[in-house]
């Protein structure tokens, strides 16, 4: 029972060697989901904000910012915590640090940046169920060192955070014209507007041809 | 390893209140903030609707500018003015639920009127809040109208969920200013709403209506049916203003 754990730290924590704080192994836990083992082009998660949120650059920043914001904490957290989660209830644990987290996000933006509150609203609310945020608790922290699981949750977060500010740069671009909210058309770049990339449509293109540049580029093939 | 009902008992007890109560303190930390959030965007759509407020960027300029130029009142369906509610507490125009009263029957609920004023303190132009349903949630206006309680000033939409590029539109600038100009009453003094055709580009449009959107029909509905509806519900107190105006004009 309660004696085990305490017994069971005990014997993890004694005599280890320290480790570099940007050794080898954790720079791979950084750098591995920005491409090779990106959530989204390659583990193929998070696609629904993904579709939703990448209309304009701004909202997606932000919902970046978010989404990195509570992967960071919830690996932290449970990676802190992680020895006395009970294995058969551990789904409901870390969901429950998720949607804490998310709850947080979304009353912060609401007071202190509430357009995009408006803009975001219920896409903040969708990140509890963005399967990259659990699938890294369940994958990583339950299983990790703390310092380990901000590394994966930093590596992670970014990872999902550029691709979807490829996606929505090219959709803003085409769909509205304009780049951050700039309007091209005041420096003499008058084009016309594709209503398709507006739509989440337009995301899927861009998605399905940053995959392909991606695997063609990393050899990545599906089994 | 296996652990005890008693201690995920336990430990799902503690998580849940340190959890909990982490969420109740940023709950409450952060309401004031919130609720001065709420109150600044109201203020802002009610402005928007009469002038141009997208240069001001300080917050509390735009309340200050709120607190001159602004005289709130509310009013029942016959066009009476409501002071309290049936409690015998006063009501304030900017806490009156637009989007709560919609649920209401029209005879039962109140309607704020927000009064533009000029420089001089006379009144420049009146704001009528709205309330309806577009195709996937609900839509909201402030329609300014100008003094002679029949030219529209200017309008201000709002939605939750409308489709992105398409009804959406509706709080874009090219959309809103088609609605400047039109009036409300027609040549023999009745009401008659102004609505958006099906389509866009629509040529030889009359007084009452405004272009469309294309792709966008249901929506238009939506907006259609619901400045129908409160047009209606203000129409006894622009009638009364009307009256009043005309009586105070020939004692003069």
């Amino acid at each position: 029972m309660s004696t085990e754990t305490i017994e069971k730290s005990e014997v993890k924590e004694v005599s280890q060697p320290a480790e570099a704080m940007l050794s080898k192994r954790r720079r791979k836990i950084l750098s591995d989901p920005l491409n090779e083992d990106n959530p989204i082009t390659v583990q193929v998660l998070g696609i629904c904000s993904a579709l939703a949120i990448t209309i304009k650059m701004e909202p997606t920043i932000v919902m970046s910012i978010a989404v990195v914001f509570v992967i960071v904490f919830s690996n932290l957290i449970i990676s802190l915590i992680r020895n006395l989660v009970p294995g058969r209830v551990r789904i409901i644990v870390q969901l429950a640090v998720i949607a804490t987290l998310v709850t947080l996000v979304s009353e912060i933006l609401k007071a202190y940046y509430f357009d995009m509150y408006k803009v975001l609203g219920a896409f903040v609310g969708l990140i509890i169920t963005n399967c990259i945020v659990m699938g890294r608790l369940e994958a990583f922290a339950m299983a990790n060192k703390p310092y380990d699981s901000i590394l994966d949750g930093l590596g992670s977060g970014f990872g999902y955070a550029w691709i979807i500010l490829v996606v929505a740069f090219f959709r803003e671009l085409f769909g509205s014209g304009s780049i951050l909210n700039f309007k091209l058309a005041e420096i003499g770049l008058d084009f016309q507007t594709n209503g398709l990339m507006v739509d989440s449509i337009g995301a899927f293109m861009v998605l399905g041809i940053l995959i392909w540049i991606q695997r063609t580029k990393t050899g990545y093939v599906e089994h | 390893m296996q652990r005890s009902n008693t201690y995920i008992i336990i430990f799902s007890i503690v998580l849940t209140v340190i959890l909990g109560g982490m969420l109740s303190i940023a709950s409450v930390g952060l309401k004031p903030l919130q609720d001065k959030q709420v109150e600044l965007d109201t203020k802002k759509k009610i402005l928007g609707a009469v002038t141009d407020i997208s240069a001001i960027e300080d917050p509390n300029e735009i309340l200050e500018l709120y607190k001159q130029k602004v005289e709130s009142i509310v009013v029942d369906f016959e066009g009476n003015i409501v002071e309290t509610n049936e409690k015998g507490e006063p009501i304030v125009a900017e806490k009156v639920s637009v989007q709560k009263n919609y649920r209401m029957k029209p005879e039962d609920r109140v309607y704020p009127v927000y009064k533009f004023k000029a420089d001089d303190g006379s009144i420049d132009a009146y704001v009528f809040p709205m309330w309806g349903n577009g195709l996937w949630d609900w839509i909201s206006a402030y329609m300014a109208i100008d003094k002679d309680l029949n030219t529209v000033r200017g309008i201000a939409f709002d939605h939750k969920a409308e489709t992105p590029g398409l009804g959406e539109r509706i709080t874009t600038e090219v959309i809103q200013s088609r609605y400047v100009g039109k009036e409300i009453f027609n040549d023999s003094g009745e009401l008659e709403s102004i609505t958006m055709v099906k389509g866009e580009n629509n040529t030889g449009l009359s007084i009452h209506q405004v272009d469309g959107m294309a792709g966008a029909t249901m929506t238009a509905k939506g907006v259609n049916a619901m400045l129908d509806q409160y047009l209606g519900c203000y129409q006894p107190y622009i009638k009364k203003v009307k009256s009043e105006g005309n009586k105070v004009a020939l004692t003069q």
